[in-house]
Parts: structure tokens; C-alpha cells; sequence
């Protein structure tokens, strides 16, 4: 996850010219953030259910750790069906 | 995440009409990588329940195979709905 830079000015508005890189790069890197808030929010959903049983007083320690592995596993998890869909949409492709 | 705008008008822009299609077909490119990351998203969203019980120490191979069945099942569901509908659709069409 690279680049979290807000200043997106227009790829070379300067000039006159489009800068086709620039601006790829541009939509590289929202892409990318927009990925990573996903991620973000979708983990925090699925281990809050998993590791806070019922809410107390402050997260101890236990539900500190749980988060943790819960996080992890997660991103494992994300690799292991990304893998398989993409095999999944190769062997549909060969079909064809 | 889902549509770029597929039309793009980069007219007094100073783009060739070169330019401008090799942009369309790099956006082109982005929009499926992100259409694919969207679908992993929804995958995860169904087999992360269907298959983790706790979050251990590393996913074990019966985790591991559970989420690769669990993505190749929702697709066929997917597809066998999708197959049945089409067929209730047309019987009622007539």
C-alpha cells in the first residue's frame, strides 16, 4: 500500500497535454486506497463479531489478541479465496 | 467501487484520439482488478463465516480447503440459480 498523498492534481494540466501515466497512476493509487479502507472495514466487522463477546469496560487483554490472530487469519483467508476465484475464473476461461 | 465512466470524453484536453484509447483501455484494465477485488470482498463476507470457527495461530489445511470449496460451491449456486431463473422466465414468458 503505497502513497497515501491527497494532493491529486490533474496529470499534466500544465502542459496542456495528458500525461496518460500520471493519471493512471492517480487512479492506481485511489484504487488502492478505496481497497485498503474496504479491507479495513470489513476486518474490523468480522473480528469485532468473533472476539467481543460482550462488550466490557475496556478491550483487555484477551480480545487484544483475538484481534490480532482474528486480523491475520483474516488477510490469509483474503489470499486463499482470491487465489481460488482467480483458478476458478481460469478454469471457466479454458472451458470456453 | 464499480463504474468507471466508460465513455470518457477527454475532448480539449489535448489527448490524440491515440492517447485517449490507450487510457480507456487501461481504465478498462483497473475496473476489472477492481471488480475482482469487490468479488473476493462478497466471497469473504459469506465463507469467512462458513469456515472459521476461531482464528487460530495459522489457517489449518481443512480451513483452507473449506474456503476454496466454499468459493467454488457460492459460484456454482450462483451459476445453478442463475440457469433455473432463466428457465421460469421463459416457461412463464408464454
Amino acid at each position: 500500500m503505497e502513497g497515501f498523498g491527497s494532493d491529486f492534481s490533474v496529470g499534466g494540466s500544465s502542459a496542456g497535454k495528458v500525461d496518460t501515466g500520471a493519471i493512471m497512476e492517480q487512479v492506481k493509487v485511489q484504487i488502492a486506497v478505496a481497497n485498503a479502507q474496504e479491507l479495513l472495514q470489513r476486518m474490523t466487522d468480522k473480528c469485532f463479531r468473533k472476539c467481543i463477546g460482550k462488550p466490557g469496560g475496556s478491550l483487555d487483554n484477551s480480545e487484544q489478541k483475538c484481534i490480532a490472530m482474528c486480523m491475520d487469519r483474516y488477510m490469509d483467508a483474503w489470499n486463499t479465496v482470491s487465489r481460488a476465484y482467480n483458478s476458478r475464473l481460469q478454469r471457466e476461461r479454458a472451458k470456453m | 467501487m464499480s463504474d468507471f465512466d466508460s465513455n470518457l470524453d477527454l475532448a480539449g484536453t489535448g489527448a490524440s484520439p491515440a492517447e485517449a484509447a490507450e487510457l480507456q483501455r487501461m481504465l478498462a484494465v483497473e475496473q476489472q482488478k477492481a471488480q475482482f477485488t469487490a468479488q473476493v470482498h462478497n466471497f469473504m463476507d459469506v465463507c469467512w463465516d462458513k469456515c472459521i470457527d476461531r482464528p487460530g495461530n495459522k489457517l489449518d489445511s481443512r480451513t483452507e480447503s473449506c474456503l476454496v470449496s466454499c468459493v467454488d460451491r457460492f459460484i456454482d449456486t450462483t451459476l445453478s440459480i442463475t440457469n433455473r431463473f432463466a428457465q421460469i422466465v421463459q416457461k412463464g414468458a408464454h
